[in-house]
């Protein structure tokens, strides 16, 4: 008898792991590594999102260096320093990052989070090697004046990207940065992106972050954010497009007063899969969340929401919103959405919502009836549904951005 | 200018509209009367072109054309105008651009140049004035919020901002107070032209003291079962529906 060999997804990754064990990482990360599985349907927080395409693909780092025109990448008007990583690598040369008072950049720093409790395999897949390290540190009582852009950007087929950013926004600070996610060509790449974030004591910090690839990327965000007292943090995500994507959002308050908005919309077509897994942690008095997510699902997309709230025995006076809306453009477009509110505290005001349904017929028929053909009504309709998403984007430039972007995609009325 | 003949429409597999015949001149103004459920909103949006109605049978033609070909907007487009019994409430899209947007259509429609933002500020302050509709109004989002009233203005607004050629109003005066009853007739009436037709549907006698029809109908199981002058909607509020529908039980006995 013939002993049959199958080398599975996993394999592959361990592999990788094994062949580039000089890279940066986390030592517990590749250590659980082995023990975990790739994520899979039957796992709670994996149900409607399924990997095994990505297992498919024989990913591999970055082997030549290309010089991408980042021009096309920049958003118009705003006022912006950038750093660009390639492929998942860091590139100095493409980046633009002087006179950026009050900010400092280190690609060196090692990562200390042995710690860290890894829950899925790309978690632990984004610790164990790391393809460029950021560490941001934000001076305290600072007010940034320009914006930091980091722009990631994939040009080679079957890149693995692998960055980890870790962001420390000092005392009373004051910033605000963006994030985007491009790719040049139809070429496939995985994109698993690691982002720590700690705002401390009456600092500000906001990220808008913007994605846009195309339908051959996987991207995986891993967000972790904690709060201290009186900080806030406000995240806009804006998946305009892109294959697959899996962001995880998970925010924790570490003192009272503190606050964290989290707004997003997706606007999955064709066969693309957006899904946004979100936990905000109420562990202290006296903080606030505000959630507010949109879709807009057309052709076979699926959308994945997964709102999960604790309010934590001692998170007395918490105010915790959380609201997720969906139109699916289409009849065999798919939305899976979930809150899950689990509230331990008694003097709290907590409330959530969701809603999925097709564009209203009433009012559709409404604006026909005007002499709007079906096409401007539909957008007049799906721009209206978005729109209090896009105002949460304070800055002009940025939403200017996005909306210009949304109009391309025949989205949104000019 | 438009020719109802024999028409028949169903929904969800119900028969509403049983071969109804009607026939509008230029300039004319017809009342449609009738019980509730008789049909009258079906026939309203069977006109207009809502898709959720199927026409089983009948022709209408709206100045030569084959109406029901069209879809809805290119009804509206060609000067046809249906003035909601119920107004939909659209939360996010200002009245403004929705206007703006509306206009533009049928501008280009005719040929006409698009008019400059000054220009339509301009028009949007007479009509609204026309029918006393607070300016603020203009700029919320489309009926969201706005009071029962405030919603029949709205209509009667954007009728006079689309200069419709057959305008159709469906129980615009129910909800009103008698104030609101007086300002959305005066703004019909502000409107009424020799090109210009309109049919009136109500349940009640007194709007017709202000619009004075023309001809007056009764909408009654699907089908117009009378017709006469105002004279005839004087008498149904005297004496009620009950005589019209034993008539029709007879004459189908
Ligand atoms: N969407 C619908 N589905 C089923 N029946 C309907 C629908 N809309 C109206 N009808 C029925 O059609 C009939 C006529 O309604 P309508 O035209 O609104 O009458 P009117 O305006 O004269 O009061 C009523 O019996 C009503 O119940
Ligand atoms: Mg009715």
């Amino acid at each position: 008898m013939e002993a049959t060999v199958t080398i599975t997804a996993k394999d592959k990754f361990l592999a990788l792991v094994e062949q580039h064990e000089k890279l940066p990482h986390v030592v517990g990360a590749r250590k659980v590594l082995s023990q975990l599985d790739m994520p899979n349907t039957r796992m709670e927080d994996w149900r409607y999102t399924r990997t095994g395409k990505i297992g498919t693909e024989d990913w591999k780092m970055a082997t030549s260096k290309t010089n991408p025109d980042i021009s096309s990448f920049l958003i118009p008007g705003l006022e912006a320093k950038h750093l660009v990583i390639v492929d998942g690598q860091y590139r100095e040369d493409l980046s633009e990052l002087k006179n950026l008072v009050g900010i400092s950049i280190e690609t060196t720093t090692l990562v200390n989070d042995e710690q860290h409790q890894y829950q899925h395999f790309f978690e632990a897949l984004g610790a164990a090697l790391i393809t460029t390290r950021i560490q941001v540190d934000i001076a305290p009582h600072v007010e940034i004046k320009d914006k930091l852009h980091i722009i990631h950007v994939t040009t080679e087929h079957q890149v693995l990207s692998q960055p980890y950013i870790t962001i420390d926004a000092g005392k009373s600070s004051k910033a605000h940065f963006v994030e985007s996610f491009v790719s040049i060509g139809e070429h496939h790449a995985f994109t698993n992106r690691t982002l720590r974030i700690q705002v401390a004591e009456n600092a500000s910090f906001t990220l808008d972050k913007i994605q846009s690839e195309t339908d051959a990327h996987y991207l995986m965000n891993e967000d972790r954010i904690h709060v201290a007292g009186d900080g806030r943090f406000t995240i806009n995500t804006l998946t305009i497009d892109g294959g697959w994507v899996r962001n995880n959002l998970h925010i924790s308050f570490g003192g009272q007063n503190a606050e964290a908005n989290l707004h997003g919309i997706y606007l999955p077509r064709k066969k693309q899969h957006i899904d946004n897994h979100t936990l905000v942690d109420h562990r202290v008095p006296h903080c606030n969340s505000n959630e507010l997510y949109k879709g807009l699902l057309n052709d076979h997309a699926t959308g994945v929401f997964n709102g999960k709230v604790y309010v934590q025995p001692n998170a007395q006076k918490t105010n915790a919103f959380q609201s997720n809306a969906n139109i699916l453009l289409s009849d065999d477009a798919q939305m899976n959405t979930k809150p899950e509110l689990e509230i331990y505290a008694d003097d709290v005001k907590c409330s959530h919502g969701t809603t999925t349904g097709q564009l209203d017929e009433d009012a559709l028929f409404y604006l026909k009836a005007r002499g709007l053909g079906e096409e401007s009504a539909r957008r007049l309709l799906t721009s209206a549904f978005i729109n209090d998403v896009l105002d949460k984007v304070e800055n002009d430039n940025i939403r200017n951005y996005v909306v210009s972007q949304l109009i391309t995609r025949e989205l949104l009325i000019a | 200018m438009l020719t109802i003949k024999n028409l028949e429409a169903s929904i969800e597999g119900k028969q509403i509209l049983k071969g109804l015949n009607l026939e509008i001149k230029p300039g004319e103004v017809h009342a449609i009367m009738g019980p509730n459920g008789s049909g009258k909103s079906t026939l309203a949006s069977v006109l207009a072109g809502r898709e959720d109605y199927e026409v089983t049978g009948g022709s209408v033609t709206f100045n030569d054309q084959d109406l029901l070909e069209m879809p809805a907007e290119e009804r509206a487009r060609e000067g046809l105008f249906l003035a909601f019994q119920y107004p939909v409430e659209i939360p996010g899209v200002s009245n403004m651009n929705f206007l703006k947007a509306a206009v533009g259509e049928i501008r280009k429609h005719k040929g006409l140049e698009p008019l400059s933002a000054k220009d339509f500020l301009k028009l949007v302050k007479e009509k609204s004035a026309l029918v006393e509709l607070d300016g603020q109004l203009a700029n919320r989002a489309v009926n969201e919020g706005f009071s029962g009233g405030e919603k029949k203005r709205n209509e009667i607004f954007q009728m006079a901002m689309l200069e419709p050629s057959l305008a159709i109003l469906d129980e615009t005066d129910s909800g009103l107070d008698i104030d609101a009853l007086r300002i959305v007739s005066e703004g019909v009436n502000a409107l009424r032209s020799p090109e210009r037709s309109f049919v009136v549907i109500t349940h009640y006698q007194r709007l017709l003291d202000y619009i004075v029809p023309d001809f007056v109908h009764v909408l009654y199981k699907g089908k117009i079962v009378k017709s006469g002058t105002k004279e005839l909607a004087l008498e149904l509020e005297e004496r009620g529906y009950d005589w019209i529908k034993e008539e029709t039980a007879q004459a189908g006995a």
